[in-house]
């Protein structure tokens, strides 16, 4: 059923875009100009860019990974609630473990997760959500996340950072 | 300095029109059979990559630490070594053909093939030590032995020497035709290069100013995120570098195999032109998810990503009209009879049509990878490397293998052993790497980290993902079938094949529009570098102007 539905997507996303382009440089080899269209592609483009509301990561601070743990607010590694429905999770990514490894949220919450390394480079994932940044060594990551429906979200360590990688995990767990 | 054929010697090829001196195609040779010996190596283990997805783990069997180092030779081989001696060798050898005069410089055809042995042997001996288990992405902070940098380094410099022949013997032959048109397969092994020379510089600065030093304790510390933009500089557009020594036996040589022509001349200066100019400004979609680069330079490369999809585009259409051309020249009728009446008995063929049809999935998955939002999805997950397995595992792969299928012969002046056998090999190549692919894909979708050793991971038991690793792992088990092939046919043709009754002459489309239709801005070479050049600046200069000052806080850390 998976395999369908990635089948059917590639096939979708890449047909389209296929027709799209080839209907644009038609256009333009018979002279009906090419402005327009490329204009139509870039909108089409920036569309996907600011639909829905999707971020990516942007700057959100520098950190010195030898000190992290002396640098609020990663002196205290927690969840914390930030406003009635909003919590902030302060992480640390080290080899080969999350800091914590275990947040509590109730459902429906808004969450941001702030991480650094305390090493080398690592990555943030959770299951089933957007959430997805690296975490460099300097750089503070910030996410954010609304989680409304219970259960257990992992999240993983997404890029290789030594022998122990594979085993570098936690529990967002929605209540 | 030499450009006057010598008289008859042996080692030498006389093919057609064409002389292939002899001092000239023994180091060609070399980096063929060393890129070779890598495809064996990396692709061996990319089989215990795929056992370990269903628990069986043999790297210990092997004296390797870990997953990771044998991930790491995987990697060294087959993105680098392979794909480098590969393009390097046919490269040489389009260029000699196409120009229809040897290279201009022996010391640098030499100096190509020392340089790529010197950089094999220097990283082989820190990976297999496991002294450089770093993956070929070598991000800072982890840190290798200094001689795998200095290996990389070395292996970055043979292209560079041979790009610098190719140009040197396009200067010696406009001397020798001024005013004539620069001839086609000549342009396109030429763009080729220059493509990779203004994207190398991106790791070359990377390596040699900063991991190099660091790695000798010259410096203390580097900045990983400034590093990471100057690996992404280079890591895009090398895909391209993989990627158009295939297109140029796509366009040039498909075509002439198949008893089809080539759509146009200009068409084709255009497409790599395309490639030449906005395959570099395009290296943050890589790093969409990075903390430390701000989301506009994202979306501006964003953009200059999505440009880079043209020519591709363009270049299903051109080839796929040679392709019928050709069957039609064959007899075909009716709407589709053309795809039938291809020659699919030969394998040299077969191998490439079927890396053209793969590459219809690895060029969608990679506009997915693109995509702005939906990178947030699959950035880091098993569905990249279920991408490029697609790309430059296959469309990449087996078009060189298929290449290999006259080439070896070529140079060997041995008739190719095992014609069946090839053929086989083709068929199951393609056909693993979809099964692989499927795996891959589908389990990235559900979040598996790639660069991972999932077999062994904490979090397996929590995620449903035994069939994505069964079929990864019968995947790779069909690829690994279809590589032991290969080798059985390379080295009967090389010890077991009869001598060729007369000589193979690298095959060359005719083109239907060419001559009188040319626009002669096209072979301004050092106009269009100097565009890319300008378009470089443009989209990596605010970046870069905009992270500094650099923040650089580590120090080496060795983790595995």
């Amino acid at each position: 059923m998976r395999f369908l539905g990635v089948l059917v997507g590639v096939l979708l996303v890449g047909g389209l875009t296929g027709l799209y382009i080839w209907m644009t440089l038609n256009d333009v080899l018979e002279g009906r100009a090419g402005v327009k269209q490329l204009l139509a592609a870039l909108a089409a483009i920036g569309a996907g860019v600011f639909a829905a509301g999707v971020h990516l990561p942007s700057p959100a601070g520098r950190i010195d990974p030898k000190t992290v743990r002396q640098t609020p607010p990663f002196d205290r590694p927690r969840v914390r609630g930030v406003a009635p429905g909003e919590y902030e999770v302060v992480l640390i990514a080290r080899a080969w473990a999350f800091e914590p490894n275990e947040i509590r949220v109730p459902r429906g919450s808004i969450v941001r997760f702030r991480v650094a390394s305390a090493d080398v480079i690592h990555g943030f994932l959770i299951e089933n959500t957007n959430v997805n940044v690296m975490v460099i060594p300097g750089q503070i990551a910030e996410v954010t996340a609304r989680f409304e429906r219970p259960g257990e979200y992992v999240f993983l360590c997404h890029e290789y950072c030594g022998f122990g990688h594979h085993q570098m995990f936690g529990k967002v767990i929605v209540e | 300095m030499s450009s006057i054929a010598r008289p008859a010697e042996v080692g030498h090829i006389e093919a057609g029109e064409t002389i292939y001196l002899a001092e000239q195609l023994w180091p060609i040779r070399g980096q063929l059979f060393l890129g070779l010996l890598g495809l064996a190596l990396g692709g061996y283990m990319g089989l215990l990559q795929a056992l370990e997805r269903i628990g069986i783990n043999l790297y210990s069997a092997h004296l390797l630490k870990s997953y990771y180092q044998g991930l790491t030779i995987h990697g060294m081989l087959l993105a680098f070594l392979f794909t480098f001696s590969f393009s390097n060798s046919f490269l040489s050898l389009t260029t000699i053909r196409g120009f229809q005069r040897p290279l201009a410089s022996i010391s640098l055809a030499h100096g190509a093939f020392l340089t790529m042995l010197a950089g094999t042997v220097l990283a082989a001996f820190a990976t297999l030590t496991n002294q450089a288990t770093v993956l070929f992405t070598f991000y800072a902070p982890l840190k290798a032995s200094s001689l795998f940098y200095l290996g990389a380094v070395f292996l970055v410099l043979s292209t560079w020497l041979t790009s610098a022949n190719q140009l040197l013997t396009l200067r010696a032959w406009r001397r020798e035709h001024p005013g004539e048109p620069i001839p086609l397969l000549g342009f396109v092994s030429v763009v080729t290069y220059l493509m990779w020379d203004l994207a190398s510089v991106g790791v070359a600065i990377l390596v040699v100013v900063f991991l190099l030093p660091w790695s000798l304790g010259i410096l203390s510390s580097v900045d990983p995120q400034f590093e990471l933009v100057l690996f992404w500089f280079t890591g895009h557009p090398i895909v391209y570098f993989w990627l158009l020594p295939a297109y140029v036996s796509w366009y040039l040589l498909i075509p002439a195999q198949v008893g089809g022509r080539l759509f146009s001349d200009d068409l084709t200066r255009f497409v790599f032109l395309l490639f030449l100019i906005p395959s570099t400004p395009t290296g943050l979609h890589h790093q969409f998810t990075d903390p430390g680069l701000p989301r506009a330079m994202k979306t501006v490369h964003l953009f200059t990503t999505f440009a880079v999809v043209y020519p591709s585009f363009i270049t299903a259409f051109t080839v796929m009209a040679a392709l019928e051309w050709g069957g039609r020249a064959r007899g075909a009728r009716g709407l589709l009879g053309w795809i039938r009446a291809l020659p699919w008995k030969d394998p040299s063929v077969t191998a490439q049509l079927l890396a053209m049809l793969v590459f219809t999935l690895g060029g969608a998955t990679g506009i997915v990878n693109a995509s702005y939002s939906v990178n947030l999805v699959v950035h880091n997950t098993a569905f990249v490397p279920g991408h490029f397995h697609m790309t430059v595992g296959t469309t990449v792969a087996l078009t060189a293998m298929g290449v290999c299928y006259w080439l070896i012969p070529f140079i060997s002046g041995r008739e190719l052993w095992g014609r069946r056998l090839a053929l086989a090999q083709a068929w199951l190549r393609a056909i693993g790497m979809l099964i692989f692919a499927r795996g891959q894909i589908a389990g990235g979708l559900s979040g598996m980290p790639r660069r991972t050793a999932i077999g062994d991971a904490a979090y397996l038991g929590l995620f449903k993902w035994s069939l994505d690793n069964w079929l990864t792992a019968i995947g790779g088990i069909v690829m690994t079938t279809s590589g032991l092939l290969f080798f059985v046919v390379v080295l009967g043709t090389l010890f077991f094949s009869r001598p060729l009754t007369e000589p193979i002459e690298i095959p060359v489309a005719e083109v239907v529009h060419s001559a009188g239709e040319r626009w002669p801005l096209f072979d301004r070479l050092s106009l269009w570098f100097l565009i890319a050049v300008g378009l470089v600046v443009v989209a990596y200069g605010p970046v870069i102007l905009g992270y500094l000052p650099l923040n650089s806080v580590s120090p080496p850390i060795k983790v595995y």
